[in-house]
């Protein structure tokens, strides 16, 4: 997996905060075909929508959301889960979540959205893997 | 006269620190902070008192049933009821509002009408929803203008003879509109329809005279002024509470127990099955005597001139937009500054130790009216101080740069 170094070296919450905001405009955007409730995760006060593609037996992540900082969220998650295979995706443990500090940084609701997330992209690892085999 | 500082230091929570800030806490909306008046007193009861009420011949049974009955008489005093037996103890407004649904689950037919507003938290919804589906009554709503307030025109012409309940906030959790419950009232009453009023937002800042209102019931939670969380109370006209099934079979609810029939005890007991949150009531009561010893109409002068404060403040930053314009309105401001996402703007002011609400404040429907994903809400409290709302206007401020 890929890390992610830069993060933790951010002591003060405002250019944490900024660069999650820089981050989260660079999300690969999901079609907007794609906006679907279909596509829609539960568990967040912002709307956030993920899809994925298998490309080369590996998983391709685009997201969006309303919200600008849960858009640098998930653009943190889709740089570590993009780009994998689904078994590596699958097998991949999310303890970087707590490494880089964001964990502590999210308030229960807003946790819950973020395992919410996790939960939706190693589903779609699910699916590819069933469909590779 | 408020002298805010001496009133802080009876609010340990108040000197708390958060995220490396001192704390400022507008989110009174949700709920209150609890003045050592009334923790003391939470501390006593389990010191000195507790034991099960109503049941027990030795001494500290009788002491507990007592204080818990003086708390219940406090509260009667205070909203002005006419009899003790006519105030239900309750977990809070949800509780009360689902009593009361319920045991009309038996008393509406198909076709009957009930109206409730555009601008009700959920819990005012819901159990409505419930009762019609199962009774084949209709809803009807009360739709709302762009200023936030209820179309009272609109509401004259909703009701008619198959209008059998009325449910209305008295305050909106949302917006702080005040609605006009006293016009509300006389005119389903003339109608031959009863009314429930949701004072959950109402109670913190006005004292409500239940009996010149002439209102049916009314519910409130106890943790929306200064009290615990869990406790409320449902006031109902006595004749209308007897007409009413008991809502939860139990101890404490019953007269005489036999495998062929029970009959059930009179008010308020019928009500109240099961063992209550007896340290909760008796707090309930302190807090409402902590609030009298300020006095209503000083909290409600102070907070106005909160309100008005930070109104004027928010609305000289670019992009402000303030939902909830009446001119009745509580200490409560929901707002969005240009294209910002509620969350965003609530997760820096977090960062800032400032607590405000962001979502749909559990009123969904007005959200979807004004057509946006949720509001910034800041509910200010007689222990909020015009520094706070300064530090919460350059917070705002900061946060807009960062996200825009
Ligand atoms: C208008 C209104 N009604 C009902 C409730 C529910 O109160 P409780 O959760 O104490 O039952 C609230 C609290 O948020 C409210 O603001």
């Amino acid at each position: 997996m890929k890390s992610l170094k830069n993060f933790h070296f951010f002591e003060d919450w405002m250019q944490r905060y900024e660069y999650m905001i820089e981050l989260g405009k660079s999300l690969p955007l999901i079609d907007e075909e794609y906006k679907t409730d279909n596509h829609i995760i539960k568990g967040c006060q912002s709307k956030v929508w993920i899809h994925a593609a298998l490309e080369k037996e590996q998983v391709n992540f685009t997201a969006d959301s309303d919200a600008i900082i849960t858009k640098g969220i998930i653009a943190i998650l889709i740089r570590v889960f993009s780009n994998q295979r689904p078994k590596a995706i699958l097998e991949a443990n999310t303890e970087f979540i707590d490494k880089i500090g964001l964990k502590e940084h999210l308030s229960p609701t807003r946790a819950n959205g973020l395992a919410s997330m996790i939960k939706q992209i190693k589903m779609y690892a699910v699916a590819f893997q069933t469909q590779l085999n | 006269m408020i002298d805010v500082n001496k009133i802080r230091s009876d609010f340990p929570i108040l000197s708390r620190k958060v995220n490396g800030q001192d704390l400022v806490y507008f989110d009174n909306a949700a709920t209150s902070q609890t003045p050592t008046q009334v923790i003391d007193v939470i501390i006593d009861y389990y010191s000195r008192l507790n034991s099960n009420i109503h049941r027990g011949v030795h001494k500290l049974s009788q002491e507990a049933t007592e204080a818990y009955e003086i708390a219940r008489i406090k509260i009667q005093k205070h909203f002005n009821a006419a009899k003790p037996y006519e105030i239900i103890l309750t977990s809070g407004t949800t509780e009360g509002i689902n009593l009361i649904a319920s045991g009309y689950s038996n008393l509406l037919k198909p076709k009957d009408e009930l109206i409730i507003s555009a601008m009700e938290h959920h819990s005012n919804i819901v159990p409505w929803q419930m009762l019609c589906e199962k009774t084949g009554a209709y809803l009807k709503v009360i739709p709302m203008t762009l200023e936030g307030t209820l179309n009272m025109k609109a509401f004259g012409e909703l009701l008619n003879k198959k209008t059998k309940l009325v449910f209305i906030n008295h305050v909106s959790n949302a917006l702080g509109t005040v609605n006009p419950i006293v016009e509300i009232i006389n005119k389903a009453h003339a109608n031959d329809a009863y009314v429930l009023i949701d004072g959950a937002q109402a109670c913190p800042h006005i004292k409500p005279d239940l009996q010149a209102l002439d209102v049916d019931f009314y519910v409130t939670s106890a943790h929306k002024l200064c009290g615990p969380t869990g406790v409320g109370m449902l006031y109902g006209k006595a004749e209308l509470l007897k007409l009413l099934p008991p809502y939860q079979g139990g101890g404490e609810m019953i007269s005489t127990v036999t495998f062929e029939k029970t009959t059930y005890a009179d008010l308020p007991h019928k009500f109240e099955a099961g063992t209550p949150n007896i340290a909760g009531v008796i707090a309930f009561g302190a807090a409402l005597d902590y609030m009298n010893d300020i006095g209503f109409d000083s909290i409600a002068k102070y907070e106005n001139e909160l309100l008005n404060y930070a109104t004027d403040s928010l609305q000289k930053i670019d992009g402000m937009k303030i939902y909830g314009e009446a001119h009745n309105k509580t200490a409560v401001i929901s707002f969005n500054v240009g294209k910002i996402h509620p969350y965003d703007l609530g997760s820096i002011l977090d960062q800032l130790g400032i607590a405000v609400r962001t979502g749909h404040h559990c009123a969904q429907p007005i959200m979807d009216f004004f057509e946006i994903p949720g509001t910034v809400r800041a509910s200010f409290s007689f222990y909020n101080t015009f520094e706070e709302i300064d530090r919460f206007i350059a917070g705002v401020d900061k946060a807009a740069g960062m996200l825009q």
